[in-house]
């Protein structure tokens, strides 16, 4: 292949990628900044929503669970506060007290019973066998005995009775006796209103005590022993005030929100999880979603740019074709006015040896006048071969005297023009080329053409390229050219039809195009027939083509006659 | 036909020599010269009736030039240019410059004798012309023009 075809395909390969990589970086990088800055906002208060959210929930069910808690020892502190210990050690009274307390607050309350001093239970009210039960040695009395403060509510426990439980003990002081007002609190119950705190499939919250043993039950598996549960339960008694958020991954690289409360003072901890897969389900849809958007504009942008690429490269593809042709129309036109001037030159070259030719020819004929040679047997093949020599130095004459008229016909003043003449003309000038191409070209002029004003060099150009495209058709298999005239109406109609090889259908509409030829490559410019018909509309003209293929092609050159 | 003085102007020494040789044969008194500069030479020593002037002569005097210096000398000489090389401008000067033709080489004898012919013509009806006027005026004024140098 050829350097500067391959120069030039690389050069066209490099700006391809130069313009396709610089228009989309420029239309991309934006595209994805903007998206990246929306997100990440987006995100930041995505999150601080949820956590508020979250927050509020978890302060909402303290407050429940506080408010449940201290209600319930209001109740055992109106008993204990209102009642003397020998009113509360009768077991029938302390039944009506209990049976009054279902009646208000339902199966919350499961018994009540009343320890003396000495931890023994001088009456009890309830579904289970307690009454002289000896609590001397539990924990919840000793701390309960042991409290400052004059009440005591204990973590969960199973005691005596083997099942979950825990209770409420109001101390009352009443001459040198004191006793304990117990109150157990069903864990069903209790249970229930933490189990209630859900949020979507993962979300569920449960009660540690300060040692990380369970108080209500985890809907899910829970390892209180580990982080974040150990974390939350370091917490100071400043920290114990608020509501702490953390996320947290586990073992297996889920991450989950925790959300940890205290109440009771800071024995207890409600703590609240959920899988941030679930939490944050929106903004993961978001973030999908956005995503999907930012590919499609990706892969839009992208598809653009190689489309307009592609375009841009073709159209300069173009130009720099269209800008060669004309660099080498310019040449041409260059070339053709040197070979007018060459022409020139040859033909006054030739014409003077031709004439010494023709003017001994002559002399030769005036020797043989005298009389010593007329007796010659070959007089006649004498004169024979001198009147050859003057009919080819005629006929040398007329080819100059052509070409230097042709070499002189430049301008394009309009001036009165016999087309017959002129094609007459032409058709002499391709008689030796037609020849040599086994083809014959036949007129048929109509007599008493009228003339026409136009250019005659443009007209000459029109129909010599007329002449030559029909000649170059049938150079291989030679053929006819008949170029006949007319006049149809005011007009002057030229038909140059051949019986060539035609023109396909499919370029048949394109062959007056600039640059469009099918000749082989250095052979056409392709600006032949667009220069004919610009020549030819600037003379408020048409030119007409009609083709068939195997059969032939006849130009149709319709021109107005002057107007006067 | 009248015997007229013919002077051949070219270049080619062939193509005059031969020239010469063929008028001389039909009678014509002809010369030829080589160059527009010998050409002026002679046509200052003898009287012509027709000149035959080649117009593209290298190394010197061309044929128009030549036809401009001569005209000068005698203006009644009829000047026939002979060319390989028409040239529309060269062609328009010439006949602006009174010459009687423009004729392109080669040329056959039968076509240029005639055209030599016509031209003797014309310079005679024109020294005619001029005889006639100079008479008529010497018959008016016979003095005036008998002081005419």
């Amino acid at each position: 292949m050829d350097n500067s075809i391959v120069e030039e395909i690389d050069h066209r390969a490099a700006l391809k990628k130069n313009v396709l990589l610089w228009s989309v970086c420029i239309a991309i990088t934006p595209m994805i900044l903007v998206s990246c800055i929306i997100l990440y906002q987006f995100r930041i208060s995505y999150h601080q929503r949820v956590n508020a959210h979250l927050e509020e929930l978890v302060a909402k069910h303290r407050q429940d669970i506080d408010t449940f808690l201290k209600e319930r020892l209001g109740n055992i502190q109106v008993l204990a506060g209102n009642f003397s210990f020998e009113n509360m050690s009768n077991e029938r009274f302390l039944q009506e007290r209990l049976n009054i307390l279902q009646q208000n607050y339902g199966p919350v309350f499961v018994d009540l019973g009343v320890i003396n001093f000495e931890g023994f239970q001088v009456a009890y009210a309830g579904p289970y066998k307690l009454k002289h039960a000896s609590y001397s040695d539990a924990d919840w009395f000793k701390k309960a005995m042991a409290n400052n403060s004059e009440y005591y509510k204990s973590d969960v426990f199973l005691g005596l009775r083997g099942v979950p439980h825990f209770i409420i003990a109001v101390r009352r002081t009443s001459g040198d006796k004191t006793w304990i007002v117990r109150a157990t609190i069903d864990f069903v119950y209790f249970n229930s209103l933490v189990e209630k705190i859900r949020i979507g499939e993962t979300g569920f919250a449960f009660i540690l005590n300060n040692e990380g043993k369970f108080q209500t039950h985890a809907v899910h598996d829970v390892a209180p022993d580990k982080s974040p549960y150990r974390d939350f339960l370091k917490y100071n008694n400043a920290e114990k005030k608020e509501i702490h958020i953390v996320e947290h991954a586990d073992a297996s690289g889920s991450t989950s929100l925790y959300v940890a409360s205290f109440l009771k003072h800071g024995d207890w901890m409600l703590v609240y999880q959920q899988k941030s897969s679930e939490a944050f389900a929106d903004y993961r849809r978001a973030v999908s979603i956005a995503i999907v958007i930012v590919i499609l504009g990706c892969v839009l942008i992208l598809s653009t740019a190689i489309i307009l690429t592609n375009k841009l490269v073709r159209l300069l593809t173009k130009i720099d074709r269209e800008k060669e042709m004309m660099n080498e129309q310019i040449v041409e036109t260059g070339k053709l006015a040197s070979i007018g001037e060459l022409a020139a030159g040859i033909a006054h070259e030739i014409n003077n040896p031709v004439a010494i030719m023709v003017g001994e020819a002559g002399w030769i004929e005036d020797l043989l006048e005298e009389e010593e040679f007329q007796a010659s047997e070959n007089m006649n093949e004498f004169k024979r071969a001198l009147k050859q020599i003057h009919i080819q130095g005629k006929r040398c004459k007329e080819i100059t005297h052509k070409l230097l008229s042709f070499a002189r016909k430049t301008g394009s003043r309009p001036q009165d023009i016999n087309v017959n003449e002129l094609i007459e003309e032409l058709v002499d000038l391709s008689a030796q080329r037609a020849k040599f191409s086994n083809v014959t070209i036949v007129t048929d002029f109509k007599e008493d053409m009228p003339s026409i004003c136009v250019s005659q060099s443009e007209l000459q150009q029109v129909f010599l390229n007329l002449i030559n495209n029909a000649l170059d058709a049938m150079e291989k298999d030679g053929g006819d050219i008949r170029i006949s005239t007319r006049t149809d109406g005011n007009r002057v109609v030229v038909v140059v039809a051949d019986t060539g090889p035609g023109i396909p259908s499919a370029v048949l509409n394109r062959i007056f195009d600039p640059f469009f030829t099918t000749k082989p490559v250095g052979k056409g410019t392709g600006l032949g027939l667009s220069i004919c018909y610009g020549i030819i509309k600037k003379m408020r003209g048409e030119i007409e083509v009609q083709s068939t293929v195997g059969v032939g092609t006849t130009f149709l050159v319709k021109i107005p006659l002057p107007e006067d | 036909m009248d015997q007229f003085r013919t002077l051949v102007v070219d270049d080619e020494e062939d193509f005059l020599v031969t020239l010469v040789n063929r008028l001389k044969k039909r009678d014509i008194d002809a010369a030829g010269v080589k160059s527009g500069e010998e050409a002026l030479d002679l046509v200052k020593k003898k009287l012509y009736d027709v000149i035959i002037m080649d117009i593209k002569m290298p190394g010197g005097m061309d044929g128009i030039e030549a036809l401009r210096e001569i005209k000068k000398i005698q203006p009644l000489v009829e000047v026939i240019l002979l060319t390989g090389h028409g040239s529309v401008e060269s062609s328009i000067e010439g006949m602006k410059l009174g010459a009687f033709d423009y004729l392109m080489k080669p040329i056959k004898l039968e076509e240029l004798i005639p055209k030599m012919a016509e031209a003797f013509e014309k310079k005679n009806s024109h020294e005619q012309k001029i005889r006639t006027a100079r008479i008529k005026e010497l018959m008016r004024s016979p003095l005036r023009v008998l002081n005419e140098p």
